[in-house]
């Protein structure tokens, strides 16, 4: 361990860890450039390295990629990445009210810190943790999609049916293309780029950047609230905010490092998960979606967990947590690496130095997404918008065509923009529609799964709801919907206010 | 006379060399040539996959054959098919090859409408087979293949085999091992060979019709009780072939190289020598043995024969999976 703990903190490989983190964290700031790309371009750099110090590199690129997607979602309302959605939900709210910096430095230490949970997780109990990862079968992944969609009902206060609705769509759109279970082509109109369905990114970039960008353009007020002089990054009001969210911020990164350790989920569901439970238990939940920095600290502390959790059925059982561990494994093989449970025994002086530059890598985040996140806030709070929309509107293209060099995914961004800003105007939100995309596949795949797994053994109804995760993910979905209408009518009550106006 | 005829003879020889070396000319600088800058190797799946994995392993000894570098791109959607349907759209100067899947490219445009049929894919080089392999989760009952075939047998639609996918290689073997065992199983399709994997190590269901790459991956954890190679695979010692319980099955996912149509003849074929070339690196050929793949040559003269034998073997269960 101590031999690891030294290998790790060479010169070179804190100087990978470092280089990984800034390139990770600018490529995840840019809408469009995923985490999983940033892995994937740098993969055959590390091949010359050996294993350890090329799994620091991508380690490193991947935590950065994951936290950079905070700016993007707080400074201009579009997940950098999809594990930034939530972000989005409050963090852009307090950028426009001013607290741009402050949301910034917030989401950089719950990043960290969400970061070093996950690291940890992995350093210490990741072989027994593994197995989670075992017990979540398509089921399972069922009803974790069902309660990721009764977020909807969270997100859309006060309009609900219009949150449904959206909902309702994004599911519709996620069943463009070939059907993985079945193999059906559905509404793609005969065009082949649709065969592969609704591309996530172009349709995260369109929905929540178009919209934007259009009213920057159409209104006369500031993008967002430019600080005040002198004001710092606000670390110790930050740091104060943190420490009065200490419940929220272990909670959040635990669930962020157990959704992180299941295959078919990732970053945005656990961003999601951790944010509906932090309005779930939260005192002032009125605050959520307005500007909550509990919300910005579940997500963020959320997503970056994922990383650590990730890595933990990655290199214990040899099946990737995320889509960058994919890449990452594929690495290893071409490595020579064998990954599985011996790995810790056979290799351990390997993974242990990765596992500390995983962690030190996560620790230099700190100092640099605070300078990286103050420079983007001071250069989007104070370039006039005939600058700054443009240059958005030139990167979203970019961001779009990047993902796989296809033309069609600009076009599709496009569309999807101009849609989402059309009902915009109708008091449609994007968040739902989004969810609805990222979780339609899950529930679907999961769901005929089960269906054929539980018929084949004759006992369907036994399949879906005689399982005991099962059951208890029900059971949180049930809290979830249920949970603030109780609540209110107990407040109500308690102030002897009438239940019915 | 005598003389002066062989002498035009001489020269109408030589006249014709010319003539013949002046309409060949372009065409052999032309492959001389290539590759003139760097290749773009499509992947049609994501990273990390099989595909992405050989092509990887392909990539550095193809850059030092040519010369040049090979960029390594993935295209992912609709289990290879997007790809597939796009393959004809680029610009056919050799520059951009892709990688292809057969029995995935036969058996797509035979079940639904993908956007492009199986003669629209100019394949230049197969340059390895994926072996079929049925794996169980180590604890599992089945000690052997015929365990699994009488529990079959005696439970018609009970024992569950999960695979990559629907209309791939790994549903069309689940569809030749019903036929061949003459047992009924329930096929469950996943994301991908490694989701399923996932699924047998957690125990949702009995097997994984799979391939032999997951059954080295996963190591311990697992056993592999059949394998559909003609000799037992290196890396799975304890793994008996099909043939070797009596069935007659070998096979898997071909994995080949294509280009779009209307590149020329003699770039097709130095794609094919240079893919053979790495093929016969013996340091290319031990990475590929070590993770379960099966090393073959199918150069370009070959392909349309091997792509008949093929649709020929997987027929009857195409028309079975159609019917079905």
């Amino acid at each position: 361990m101590i031999d690891a703990l030294l290998s790790a903190a060479t010169p070179f490989n804190l100087m990978l860890a470092l280089v990984g983190v800034v390139l990770g964290t600018i490529i995840g700031a840019l809408p469009g450039l995923s985490a999983t790309m940033a892995v994937a371009v740098l993969v055959p750099f590390t091949f010359t390295m050996d294993p350890a110090s090329g799994l620091i590199a991508l380690g490193a690129v991947y935590t950065g990629a994951i936290y950079g997607g905070a700016y993007a979602a707080i400074l201009v309302n579009t997940p950098g990445t999809p594990a930034a959605i939530a972000t989005a939900l409050d963090g852009f709210p307090m950028a426009k009210r001013g607290d741009g910096d402050l949301a910034v430095t917030i989401s950089c230490f719950a990043s960290a810190f969400g970061g070093i949970i996950g690291a940890m997780a992995l350093l210490i109990v990741a072989p027994p943790l593994a197995t989670i990862a075992l017990k979540f079968g398509p089921v399972e992944y069922f009803w974790l999609a069902i309660f990721g969609l009764s977020l909807i009902a969270v997100l859309s206060k006060g309009a609900t049916l219009k949150g449904l609705i959206g909902g309702a769509l994004g599911l519709g759109l996620s069943t463009i293309g070939s059907a993985v279970v079945g193999g059906d082509v559905r509404y793609t109109f005969g065009n082949p780029v649709l065969l592969g369905g609704i591309h996530i990114i172009p349709a995260l970039i369109g929905l929540y950047c178009v919209p934007v960008l259009l009213n920057m353009v159409a209104t006369q007020d500031r993008h967002i609230e430019r600080a005040s002089e002198g004001r710092g990054t606000r670390i110790p009001e930050a740091l104060g905010l943190m420490w009065r969210s200490k419940f929220n911020l272990v909670r959040s990164s635990v669930v962020g490092t157990v959704v992180g350790i299941l295959p078919a989920a990732g970053g945005a569901v656990a961003g999601l998960v951790a944010y509906s439970e932090a309005r779930r238990t939260s005192k002032n939940k009125d605050q959520f979606g307005k500007g909550a920095v509990d919300g910005v600290i579940a997500s963020e502390s959320a997503n970056s967990a994922t990383v650590g959790g990730g890595f933990v059925p990655t290199l214990v059982l040899g099946i990737p947590g995320t889509p960058p561990d994919a890449i990452i494994l594929g690495a290893l093989m071409v490595q020579g690496i064998r990954v599985g449970p011996q790995l810790f025994v056979e290799q351990a002086s390997t993974v242990y130095t990765f596992i500390f530059g995983l962690l030190f890598a996560t620790i230099l985040m700190i100092p640099v997404g605070l300078l990286i996140g103050r420079t983007a806030f001071r250069t989007i709070s104070s370039i006039p918008k005939a600058v700054l929309a443009p240059a958005i509107g030139v990167l979203i293209m970019i961001g779009s065509f990047a993902v796989e060099q296809n033309a069609t995914h600009v076009v599709m961004m496009v569309i999807l923009g101009a849609f989402a800003w059309v009902l915009l105007k109708f008091g449609f939100e994007a968040s739902p529609i989004v969810l609805g995309l990222i979780l339609g596949p899950i529930a679907e795949q999961g769901f005929v799964q089960g269906y054929l797994i539980g018929n084949a053994a004759g006992n369907i109804w036994g399949e879906f709801f005689g399982r005991p995760i099962s059951l208890a993910i029900i059971g949180f979905t049930f809290l979830t919907l249920l949970w603030p209408l109780w609540s209110d009518r107990k407040g109500r009550a308690a102030k002897g206010e009438t239940l019915y106006e | 006379m005598k003389r002066t005829n062989r002498r035009q003879f001489g020269q109408g020889l030589f006249a014709t060399g010319v003539a013949a070396a002046a309409l060949t000319a372009p065409s052999i600088l032309r492959a001389q040539g290539f590759p003139s800058r760097a290749i773009n190797y499509i992947i049609p799946f994501n990273p990390g996959g099989e595909s992405d994995v050989t092509a990887r392993f392909q990539q550095p000894f193809f850059e030092e054959i040519s010369g040049q570098s090979v960029v390594i791109q993935s295209k992912p959607g609709a289990g290879g098919a997007t790809a597939w349907a796009q393959l004809n759209g680029f610009d056919p100067d050799g520059h951009t090859i892709m990688n292809t899947i057969v029995p995935h490219t036969v058996l797509q445009p035979a079940m639904k409408d993908v956007g492009y049929q199986t003669s629209d894919i100019n394949n230049v080089f197969f340059f390895h087979y994926t072996p079929d392999a049925i794996v169980v989760k180590a604890d599992s009952p089945y000690q052997t293949l015929q365990d699994l075939i009488d529990d079959a047998s005696s439970n018609p639609g009970r024992v569950t085999f999960g695979g990559s996918g629907t209309n791939t290689a790994n549903h069309l073997a689940s569809e030749i091992f019903s036929s061949m065992t003459g047992t009924s199983t329930t096929y469950i399709p996943f994301r991908g060979s490694a989701p399923a994997m996932t699924a047998v190590l957690g125990g949702q269901i009995a097997a994984a019709m799979s391939y032999t790459t997951q059954g080295v991956k996963a190591g311990e954890q697992v056993r592999t009780l059949a394998v559909a190679t003609q000799e037992r695979v290196a890396a799975l010692p304890d793994a008996p072939t099909f043939q070797e319980l009596g069935f007659d099955h070998v096979g898997g996912a071909y994995r080949g190289v294509a280009v779009p149509a209307g590149t020329p003849q003699d770039i097709q074929q130095r794609l094919s020598d240079i893919l053979q070339q790495i093929n016969a690196n013996p340091a290319f050929k031990a990475q590929m043995t070590a993770a379960g793949y099966e090393v073959i040559d199918v150069p370009l003269g070959d392909i349309p024969a091997f792509i008949e034998e093929r649709k020929a073997a997987y027929g009857p269960a195409i028309e079975r999976l159609k019917s079905a």
